[in-house]
């Protein structure tokens, strides 16, 4: 359990230390340094709990089980490789003029700050804290989305902080709710403590929890940017600096999925059937198909693959909400493989946009001759995300598809339909401009893309063969879910 | 069950129950500023002597704490921050025009009972009083929403902010006795933070469009130009 301590001391420590020492020229390497210490202790809680199981803290604030160790090594690791990327882009942006040191203080500060509230949110075992660090994570984010202090940022920033902020209070009413529901049967000082309120599922008061569970969907789904709530999402995404837009699609969305999934298995112990599930699935198809038609009309390269993280997190919300092995599989799978390639398409794409001077799609031409690292990192991403075998995107889409065949048969051409939508959409964009005639005046950049090979390489790995050890883990996770293992 | 053969301690939440959804009713229809602070405050002001109340009818004092905590940040602080913005940017004489003012009132009311429909399958376990109270707060976080939506001004848009948590906190005193220690510190530190960001916002968006109507802001949107 000390893992655990350690993983949320070190982001707090840097907080506290950026914020006295200020900016200074080698503030990136030190927060590389301390991503890499959490990284470690991640490996270690992961290490852990694969030999021991299950961890709780003496008093049972903390709960360490196979569903969020994973996510808190997949948090660290792509919270590391980002701050690889963001010591340059950051040092770049700032030769640009469009920074100083007091923004960059603020900005590595809350980089460290978004860190702490993603792990307090995946290692609590108390729903209330749950939700305090998922507000955490917004407060420390919005004053990142508006660090240029454009108008554009500023606006982003308010609307993201606006809704985010009304949205994520329905889910402090829906764990209200919870907490009057399970006050009812037992004492109150534990009452929020998930494996308590797990262990008593099937006692608790099924209407609450059903009215609970769609205030907490809402809630949380704003965060994870379902549709019709993820207004925010493309705005805050498109105008905060890249390393930001990387970890909020890669980090931010799935641990708010991972809050509503957590919600769920209390509430089906609760109703002993799939409403919520319903509810989710219907959600989650909602977001895929219209999320998947709004590629086409975008026009700012961050925002298109903002509406691709949309696009994804559909798939999740659809295939968790089915709830069966197989799909709760495929969705743990593809939270990751997402998480991976989006964050690494981040970073291409904050490079292609450096490389530009703009991140305007229709003056971003030819960045295969320009710079051919840039050129194919983005190809080989996009080729990755849109699901082309053998990147693992399309394992865990194929493993969705196969789900829904044998569950819901008639939604199965709905997804495809998506998927191919999808496609076109991400296709008719990137291709003119990594191949398209070079305008003048777009110079090649000092870009560091080791983050977005070894992201693209564990994708590609997870496509052709995923190994034992994660597989067995994976499974251990969706026996938890979804009460059974697929393999 | 009539409502005098309660007892003193549910006479006196259920009148606070009515009293904290008046006041948001007062503020949807508010158009200047300073009064919708002032009776921000008033709420607050209500949802302390709530949670006060309650603490001393059923002795839990750890919401003691909470009602503390409510009147300097919900009563005090926050109240004082905007007002001091208001002055500042000379908004205090401004009556914000606001559109289809009956409309919006209608809304309301429907929005109070569409709380007490969403609530009820609950009433078979629960006591009036809950019902009641949970269905109070439900309508005080609609009607932060809909305040939201009807005013222009981002002062205003605070105010709508801070009384959904007002709403969210009614719930937590009245139907839980409160939400766990650790939990409504790390709530009231939230909520600190954010009002300290909206402070720092009205700066940022005050240098940016020289103004704080939010209407302004519209650079952002998927419309071709």
């Amino acid at each position: 359990m000390i893992a655990a301590y350690v993983l949320l001391l070190i982001p707090f420590l840097g907080i506290v230390f950026f914020g006295l020492t200020g900016h200074r020229d080698d503030t990136g390497k030190v927060n590389i340094g301390l991503n890499t210490l959490s990284f470690l202790a991640s490996l270690w809680l992961a290490v852990k709990v694969l030999n021991i199981g299950s961890l709780y803290s003496a008093d049972q604030a903390f709960l360490i089980d196979s569903f969020n160790v994973y996510l808190i090594m997949l948090t660290a690791f792509v919270g590391l490789t980002t701050s690889i990327f963001s010591g340059p882009y950051m040092a770049h942006e700032k030769e640009l003029g469009k920074l100083n040191d007091r923004r960059l203080k603020l900005y590595y500060s809350m980089y460290q700050g978004f860190m702490l509230a993603m792990y307090l949110v995946l290692t609590t075992n108390n729903m209330g804290v749950m939700w305090v660090a998922m507000e955490g994570a917004t407060l420390a984010t919005v004053l990142l989305v508006s660090l240029y202090r454009t108008p554009e940022s500023i606006e982003a920033a308010w609307k993201y902080f606006i809704l985010c902020g009304v949205g994520i209070a329905q889910a402090l009413f829906g764990t209200i709710l919870l907490y009057y529901a399970a006050v009812q049967i037992g004492d109150s000082e534990h009452a929020l403590l998930w494996s308590v309120l797990y262990e008593n599922a099937d006692k608790l008061n099924p209407d609450i929890l059903k009215i609970a569970f769609v205030f907490l969907l809402i809630g949380y789904g704003t965060k994870i940017g379902l549709v019709p709530l993820h207004n925010w999402l493309p705005d805050a995404h498109s105008e905060g600096p890249t390393p930001m837009s990387a970890v909020l699609s890669g980090l931010l969305l799935n641990d708010a999925l991972y809050a509503v999934v957590r919600n769920k298995m209390l509430v089906d112990g609760a109703t002993q059937n799939n409403s919520a599930g319903l509810l989710m699935m219907g959600f989650g198809l909602l977001s895929f198909l219209v999320a998947a038609v709004f590629l086409h009309r975008q026009k700012d390269i961050k925002r298109l693959f903002s509406y691709s993280s949309i696009e994804h997190m559909g798939i999740m919300t659809f295939a968790f909400g089915m709830g069966g092995p197989l799909a709760t599989f495929a969705a743990l799978l593809h939270m990751t493989v997402h998480s991976l390639t989006k964050s690494a398409i981040f970073v291409t794409v904050g490079h292609a946009a450096q490389v530009a001077g703009t991140q305007d799609i229709k003056k971003i031409r030819g960045l295969i001759k320009t710079q051919p690292k840039i050129g194919w990192g983005l190809l080989i991403g996009t080729v990755a995300i849109a699901g082309f075998p053998p990147f693992g995107v399309f394992t865990s889409e194929f493993l969705v598809l196969l789900a829904t065949m044998h569950d819901y048969p008639w939604l199965a051409p709905l997804l495809l339909l998506g998927i191919g939508i999808a496609f076109a959409g991400l296709f008719r964009h990137i291709q003119p401009m990594v191949f398209g005639e070079q305008p003048e005046g777009q110079m090649p950049v000092k870009a560091n893309l080791w983050p977005v090979m070894i992201h693209l390489g564990l994708v590609l790995w997870l496509g052709l063969a995923i190994p034992d050890f994660l597989a067995n883990w994976f499974s251990q996770a969706t026996l938890l879910i979804s009460g059974s293992t697929p393999l | 069950m009539n409502i005098e053969q309660q007892d003193f301690y549910t006479q006196a939440i259920l009148s606070m129950a009515a009293l904290i959804g008046l006041a948001s009713f007062l503020m949807l229809g508010q158009g200047r500023l300073l009064r919708l602070i002032f009776v921000f405050a008033l709420q607050g002001l209500l949802l302390t002597m709530t949670a006060a109340l309650s603490a001393y009818s059923l002795n839990n004092h750890h919401l003691y704490i909470s009602a503390g905590l409510t009147l300097v940040l919900k009563v005090m602080f926050i109240p004082w921050m905007l007002r001091r913005q208001v002055l500042a940017m000379h908004m205090n004489r401004d009556v914000e025009a606001l559109e289809n003012k009956t409309l919006v009132m209608l809304g309301g009311a429907s929005l109070m009972v569409f709380s007490y429909y969403v609530l009820h399958p609950i009433v078979q376990s629960s006591s009036t009083i809950m019902v009641n109270a949970l269905a109070v707060s439900l309508s005080v976080v609609l009607l932060g929403m809909l305040l939201m939506i009807s005013h222009r001004q981002a002062v205003a848009h605070v105010v709508g902010f801070m009384s959904i948590e007002n709403g969210l906190f009614f719930a937590a005193i009245v139907a839980t006795n409160g939400m766990p220690m650790v939990v409504e510190l790390g709530i009231a530190f939230d909520v600190l933070v954010a009002a300290v960001l909206f402070g720092i916002f009205f700066f940022h968006i005050r240098t940016s469009i020289d103004s704080l109507d939010v209407d302004r802001l519209n650079r952002l949107n998927e419309v071709d130009q």
